[in-house]
């Protein structure tokens, strides 16, 4: 255990947890950040050119722009820790956050920025092929499939700028949309309908992925007719959206339905005082790396808040206990 | 950077196949940006395991050979090795404590 008690604990990175960072950084609350072992920088760390963060006129690619963030961060000094929290104790003045090693740092406030993982499709054979075809990082795996025909499913941005960039490696990529059309904004619907190797499956889900020891073929299940036809593959990428990441919280803050955090208002303050949740963790809705980073703004300002009023209230108490004397 | 020794697929066998201590891989590019940040975690464990596991990488761009060999189409990938079997498979979310259990096992 850490003897001191800090003044604020980011737990998770990404735009919004390194946005708190520089904002509680900037107002000198020296912020400790556990960005994660593997998921640091989030999100945006496995897409590639981000296109549409205001000030980069030519797009800047998603792990560049979480550098520097990171760097921002840090230059006001931010202790960046790249591991795992395992554990919160978040009810009490004191909250305690516990590290992969099992070491205690304690906080009078911590900003939950864990933002989300990727949601799987829930088909038996899908963990079992796990790192043998089925995959959830294009960028990182896209090499490996080299003209071998693939299937991307979703509709989302996501799924079509994996859809895009496996084009560049494999024979065919063939996109699974469970709709009539895609999610994706016009820029990237474009961009898949143009792109000579990419062919679309509407109406359509995987219900089967194949293969014994890596993935040999996927079934695709027509979503009105109810017709199915297998599809040889050799890989299956996954990018179906994403489930928030408030496992480790779920029992001490509210959550909704599908696990959000829920927060009070236009506000970032959870059910517990000097709780804070930001990001992908609490939207539903936008899910951008910039409303990741105005919330993470929101945080540390809610924070430094809470912070001004425990210390008028300790002040108070001892001007209180200053004054007992002179009246005795 | 790193303390941790490179091996190709010319030194493989003998580097990790043939190794009297259990050996762990961890398989790499460059493009892969979770292997970038699984890298000081990997330096780290390298040093507190020295001397009861050897631990090495492989850049899967530089060598193609072995990585197929194993059918690794995930990055990262770890593999640990004992007496030139692969005794553990790591691959997505690779954490610190998952390499910690999966270095215990051998130790």
């Amino acid at each position: 255990m850490t003897d001191t008690v800090r003044d604020v604990i980011i737990v998770g990175s990404g735009p919004a947890g390194y946005t708190a960072a520089i904002y509680a950084a900037r107002a000198e609350l020296k912020p400790l950040v556990f960005e994660g072992s593997l998921t640091a920088g989030g999100a945006l760390m496995n897409t590639t050119e981000v296109e549409n963060y205001p000030g980069f006129r030519d797009g800047i690619m998603g792990p560049a722009l979480m550098d520097e963030m990171r760097a921002q961060a840090e230059r006001f000094g931010a202790e960046l820790i790249a591991d795992d929290v395992i554990e919160m104790r978040l009810d009490g003045d004191v909250k305690v956050v516990i590290d992969s090693d099992g070491t205690e740092h304690r906080a009078r406030t911590v900003i939950l920025a864990t933002g989300s993982a990727y949601k799987r499709l829930g088909l038996a054979d899908e963990d079992r092929l796990s790192g043998r075809g089925v995959s959830w990082c294009a960028t990182c795996d896209g090499f490996f499939f080299r003209n071998k025909p693939l299937v991307v499913v979703g509709g989302g941005d996501s799924a079509v700028e994996e859809a895009t960039f496996l084009t560049r490696f494999a024979s065919e990529v063939t996109l699974v949309v469970r709709r009539d059309e895609l999610r994706a904004s016009k820029i990237m619907q474009a961009r898949a309908f143009a792109d000579p190797k990419l062919t679309i499956a509407w109406n359509s889900q995987v219900t089967a992925i194949h293969g014994t020891d890596t993935v040999t073929g996927v079934t695709l299940t027509d979503s009105q007719t109810g017709a199915t036809r297998d599809l040889a593959v050799d890989g299956v990428f996954v990018a179906i959206g994403h489930d928030p990441r408030s496992e480790l919280i779920r029992d001490q803050v509210h959550v909704d339905a599908e696990g959000y955090v829920l927060v009070e208002g236009r506000s970032t303050r959870t059910n517990l005082a000097g709780v804070f949740a930001c990001g992908d963790l609490v939207d539903h809705t936008y899910r951008q790396a910039i409303t990741a980073a105005g919330t993470g703004c929101a945080a540390a300002l809610d924070a430094e808040r809470h912070l001004a009023h425990l210390a008028d209230a300790a002040e108070a108490a001892d001007a209180a206990a200053g004054a007992e004397p002179v009246r005795v | 950077m790193s303390n941790v020794a490179d091996v190709t697929d010319a030194s493989f066998e003998s580097e990790v196949l043939k190794s009297d201590l259990p050996v762990m891989v961890d398989f790499w590019a460059d493009w892969c940006s979770p292997c970038k940040q699984l890298s000081p975690i990997i330096d780290e464990l390298a040093g507190q395991y020295d001397g009861r596991v050897k631990v090495v990488k492989m850049d899967t761009n530089a060598n193609i050979t072995t990585p197929a060999q194993f059918g690794i189409r995930n990055l990262p990938t770890v593999l640990v090795f004992q007496g030139g079997e692969i005794v553990k498979q790591l691959n997505g979310s690779v954490t610190k404590m998952s390499l910690r259990k999966a270095l215990d096992e051998v130790a």
